[in-house]
């Protein structure tokens, strides 16, 4: 759970990261550069089987590891300790992650899935012609209840990370005595920024923040 | 602090043995005094339904005084009631008002079968010690305590662990009923220590083996256990065990 969690963070620093070109404003150019090259890139393309292959892992480990946890208790108790012990969405990750897979499922279909298995419209950046997933973005995020649903999904991502890049640490064992602190800290603010700026994505677009 | 009698109303699981199906019964008691323990108002509820000829509750205790970690009740949705830190025994009725209701359950976890009314049967935990948690020492005069030196923070650090009375509040707070921060404290005892050092690979992998094997959930790191622990022990027990656990599982 936790080394294949900590190799999904790390692959939100690049999704983030390239997502952010089209705030550069400059018509969709820099960021279809950017998915051209994901998109045709063979090291990409290898490391993308190892995503998937990480994110199956995570969704199988984390479906059984809910089953069998919830099945350590037969009988519930009347009064249960709820929030007085820890946070909601601490021991509600289960939850959230299955959120989390009803977006992703509806996100890969929106985008992954036409990239790949059908020929997107083209544009030419600097004489070369690239696929234009920009002009995608700015057609799917026309319709408000993908919006809403898009920042939905961010929120569980938010509160999904939260608890879980500190949880990661803890499983491999980090000394947390020492950078309990440090590792809550870059958590905290990891799952706030990261979750902030996916959700301003669908937003700004269809705030018409970015053309 | 002021001493007031108060009236309260409790629902308190009753359960013949591990075989049946238990079911909350409410009591009335009057009389109660602020001053009292816990347990003294279990017990004064336990004279009159004696003496009203019905069958006595049935709950764990043994020193009263906090230390042993025998007693166990889940009070108003938490282990060992409302106090920070705190056994039943040690709590006091001064945390309660005149006509409170207050609900008492046992410990809730496939590893800790209800044995009667209140009373969890703990064994699982005797065998998770017996899997690993002990130093093995020829037998023979007691040696110079100071001959071994130990670090004071590590010696600090093994105290703060050792202190873990094996209540199971931490399995009873888990959403997953997971046993990991009184294995934790029974491993990093031993661990910080130089007498235990040397089993330390086959103390961490045995011990979460017959945790497993009791059927425990795996922890997810909610830290519901730390918030009730009656000694504090802490999370960073817990991830002591997990940097043991990963680094005897790769060295051998």
């Amino acid at each position: 759970m936790s080394l294949t969690g900590i190799f999904l963070i790390s692959f939100l620093v690049v999704h983030v990261g390239i997502n952010a070109c089209i705030w550069a404003n400059d018509g969709g150019g820099m960021f279809n550069l950017a998915s051209h090259f994901m998109a045709t890139t063979v090291v990409i393309r290898i490391v993308e089987v190892g995503l998937f292959a990480g994110l199956v892992l995570h969704i199988v480990q984390g479906l059984v590891l809910e089953v069998q946890n919830r099945s350590r208790r037969k009988t519930g108790y009347a009064v249960s300790l709820g929030n007085k012990g820890s946070k909601w969405y601490s021991r509600s990750m289960g939850l959230l992650g299955t959120l989390l897979l009803f977006f992703l499922i509806m996100h890969l279909s929106h985008f992954w899935v036409p990239s790949r298995f059908t020929e997107l419209p083209s544009t030419e950046i600097n004489g070369k012609e690239v696929a234009n997933q920009y002009a995608e973005i700015l057609r799917v995020f026309q319709n408000p209840v993908v919006v809403v649903l898009y920042v939905l999904g961010c929120i569980s991502l938010m509160y999904h990370l939260l608890h879980g890049f500190q949880s990661a640490f803890r499983t491999l064992g980090v000394p947390n005595g020492k950078y309990i602190s440090l590792i809550k800290g870059v958590g905290f603010g990891f799952a706030i920024i990261v979750s902030l700026a996916f959700a301003m994505m669908p937003v700004s677009v269809y705030l018409g923040w970015v053309s | 602090m002021e001493h007031y009698k108060m009236n309260l109303t409790l629902r308190i699981w009753r359960q013949k043995n591990s075989e049946t199906k238990g079911r909350f019964e409410t009591y009335k008691i009057e009389d109660i005094s602020s001053e009292m323990s816990f347990l003294e108002m279990m017990d004064v509820l336990n004279e009159k339904l004696i003496r009203e000829g019905q069958e006595p509750v049935a709950f764990d205790h043994d020193c009263r005084e906090g230390i042993c970690g025998t007693c166990s009740m889940f009070i108003n949705g938490r282990p060992h009631g409302p106090w920070h830190a705190n056994t039943t025994c040690q709590l006091h009725m001064r945390a309660y008002q005149d006509g409170d209701t207050i609900t008492v359950e046992p410990w809730r976890a496939n590893a800790f079968p209800v044995l009667k009314d209140l009373i969890v049967d703990r064994s699982a935990f005797d065998r998770i010690i017996q899997a690993g948690g002990y130093i093995s020492v020829n037998t023979g005069n007691a040696v110079e305590a100071n001959s071994i030196l130990v670090p004071k923070d590590q010696a600090d650090s093994s105290f703060a662990a050792a202190a873990c009375i094996g209540c199971g509040a931490c399995v009873a707070a888990c959403k997953n009923s997971s046993a990991m921060l009184f294995v934790s404290a029974k491993v990093s005892h031993l661990a910080l220590l130089p007498q235990g050092y040397p089993e330390r690979k086959t103390r961490a992998l045995n011990m979460i083996a017959q945790m497993d094997k009791e059927g425990f959930g795996s922890c997810t790191n909610t830290q519901a256990c730390e918030s009730v622990c009656p000694k504090e022990i802490s999370m960073t027990n817990i991830a002591k065990l997990n940097s043991e656990f990963i680094l005897a599982g790769l060295s051998d």
